[in-house]
């Protein structure tokens, strides 16, 4: 047994068999890491066009292989389901899937793929509804490896995962493989996190709804690195791909933590002419954007560039003049994917580029103040946003852990959810170490972590934003909702959690019926 | 306490809890519950309801509770309601309360 950075005992047979070192802390120094590269069949202008997905499968999956897709058609995804279908029918097994994520739509063809024996290993970023359940409920007999969308890139660069054929869903391409996330009926935006597996599969298929004329421009994924164009019916369905509008919250809740958040950055030494930002989608990270939006005019203050996966609010921002450049791996809406098409400054970076910390330089390291999300946040002010509170696979790192290690990291969460608390003594696991994580904002006030001496002295005064301890949230939360009974576990692990440099920073085990 | 009727209280919102009460004669008080949060609190939302019920002296009755997420004050409320309307009483049953 060995306990590792944020006191999880991490059983030795688990870090022998699966070849880990303990998460140890967030500071990683200069890491030396050896990239791998990938084998290329050369190709002199032969027709790559085919236009049955089967075809490709025959000749390119065999059993024991890796193969990847990639979420940014995220709800509207057709792609996936398609493929492995055809994968499923032609009886091969063992594959390892490692996508860059998995979405609702695709989880029960993958609880099918994990009966029928074709998907035995499975590395992601997250998983949720009946997939979630079905592994935290043992279906699978290897454990699920989360990594963080900075841990992917990372994992590919290094051969730690090797992927063999990369099935990519596309917007528009033509017969030679150039193609972009821009044009077309599914057009998504950025295509930042499919570019790893363009760049280092060993066989790249892109599947298209949208040939179009030869040569194609501006090229994301460019035809040097791609084997075959299938022609398909449709690769997603637009109306799901991004909500088409983003709407302003009305929640009294979310906006009151919003309009804290806003007072928090504004209040510190970071909120100054050419700082950096990142959000996320959630309604509260939204209204944020809004409120911050306001305090720059009111201020003066204009962002260098905000990062990671964008949105409208963020890109209005860009538009107006206030945010100088957007760095873009992914679009959550239309608005922001249309935004890309349009605006030179809305520059589309891969995951490697924005999160991974084995390379000569991340975005992520440049930012100064992020708001991320959580399922859960504990005492040491770790975060959880993998498992829900009954102990079950509900969520995805993301760029959590990765875009945590800026200068102000802020996590926005209510007290309570229902009849849940967020801010609790023992969160059901740890994705994101408390040793990144500098402010807790919740309704009815704030926590800053102990280790920020000058974020106490900075935030500590402000009007309207009360300051507890992390102990006394957690005990408000716990007179709302009650003391809740434990979650009961077997001894058997159903997914390693891996910190963004592969350390292992928590073991997620079967939970008992 | 006999009940007279099958009653039903609350609703499927979110933070609330449906109580439906049935008669029935002999068993004590069984509660089929339904709850998102059961593993951590299905204890403690069977024992608010049944003690609400014992309350009105009911020694008998079938419970189908719908959960979504309701704080024990809640529970208890929409459990008087369903036993008072179970019961036919119009007038508030200040010792339960």
């Amino acid at each position: 047994m060995s306990k590792n950075n944020v006191g999880v005992d991490i059983p030795d047979s688990i870090l022998n068999q699966y070849d880990y070192k303990p998460y140890a802390g967030a500071k990683l120094g200069n890491p030396v890491s050896q990239r791998v590269a990938p084998q290329v069949r050369a190709q002199f202008g032969e027709n790559k066009v085919v236009n049955s997905i089967a075809d490709v499968v025959k000749a390119e999956v065999k059993d024991g292989m890796t193969i990847s897709f990639h979420h940014h058609l995220r709800e509207g995804d057709q792609v996936f389901n398609e493929v492995m279908q055809v994968i499923i029918d032609q009886g091969i097994k063992d594959l390892t899937l490692a996508p860059s994520s998995l979405t609702n739509v695709m989880n029960d063809m993958v609880v099918k793929a994990i009966k029928a024996g074709t998907v035995t290993h499975i590395t992601s970023s997250g998983m949720r509804g009946s997939l979630g359940d079905a592994v935290s409920h043992g279906a699978l007999k290897s454990p699920v490896i989360f990594r963080s969308h900075g841990g992917r890139a990372r994992a590919i660069e290094t051969g730690k995962i090797k992927i063999d054929v990369a099935f990519l869903g596309v917007p528009n391409s033509d017969a030679e493989g150039n193609a972009n996330g821009m044009t077309g009926d599914a057009a998504f935006g950025s295509l930042g996190y499919a570019l790893m597996d363009a760049k280092y599969a060993n066989k790249v298929v892109l599947l298209t709804d949208n040939l179009v004329d030869y040569p194609n421009t501006p090229a994301s994924i460019n035809q040097t690195q791609v084997d075959y164009v299938v022609k398909v019916a449709q690769v997603g369905d637009p109306d799901k791909i991004g909500s088409g509008a983003t709407r302003f919250t009305k929640d009294p809740k979310e906006l009151k933590i919003a309009q804290m958040v806003n007072d928090v950055i504004t209040h510190s030494q970071y909120f100054k002419d050419g700082f950096s930002f990142q959000t996320g989608s959630g309604g509260a990270a939204l209204a944020v954007t809004r409120y911050l939006r306001q305090s720059m005019l009111d201020k003066g203050i204009k962002a260098s560039f905000a990062l990671g996966g964008i949105t409208k609010p963020t890109t209005d921002l860009l538009a107006e003049g206030l945010v100088k450049k957007v760095m873009d791996v992914q679009d959550f809406d239309k608005g922001a994917a249309n935004s890309m098409h349009t605006n030179p400054a809305q520059q589309e970076i891969d995951a490697s580029w924005y999160a991974d910390p084995f390379n000569k330089g991340a975005m992520v390291d440049k930012l100064d103040v992020v708001i991320l999300s959580a399922l859960q946040i504990d005492t040491d002010f770790n975060v959880n946003v993998l498992t829900g509170s009954d102990g079950v696979l509900r969520g995805a790192v993301g760029g959590h852990q990765d875009a945590a290690t800026a200068k102000l990291t802020i996590i926005s969460a209510p007290l309570v959810r229902g009849r849940l608390a967020t801010i609790v003594p023992k969160m059901t696991s740890i994705t994101t170490p408390g040793e990144s994580i500098d402010v807790v904002v919740t309704e009815i006030g704030i926590a800053i972590n102990p280790r920020r001496k000058d974020l106490i002295d900075a935030l500590s005064h402000i009007p309207g934003v009360p300051v507890f301890t992390i102990q006394e949230l957690a005990a408000k939360a716990e007179a709302i909702v009650g003391k809740p009974k434990a979650i009961e576990y077997t001894d058997r692990p159903v997914a390693l959690v891996e910190y963004r440099d592969g350390s292992l920073i928590d073991v997620i085990n079967q939970v008992k019926d | 306490m006999e009940i007279k009727k099958t009653a039903l209280a609350g609703t499927l919102e979110s933070s609330d809890i449906q109580i439906t009460l049935s008669p029935a004669t002999a068993g004590g008080i069984q509660i089929d519950l339904d709850s998102a949060v059961a593993s951590q609190y299905g204890d403690e939302i069977k024992k608010v309801i049944t003690d609400t019920l014992t309350g009105f002296k009911i020694d008998n009755a079938l419970v189908k509770a719908v959960d979504k997420g309701a704080l024990d004050c809640v529970i208890k409320a929409r459990t008087i309601a369903a036993a008072q309307r179970a019961l036919e009483q119009t007038e508030p049953a200040w010792e339960v309360l």
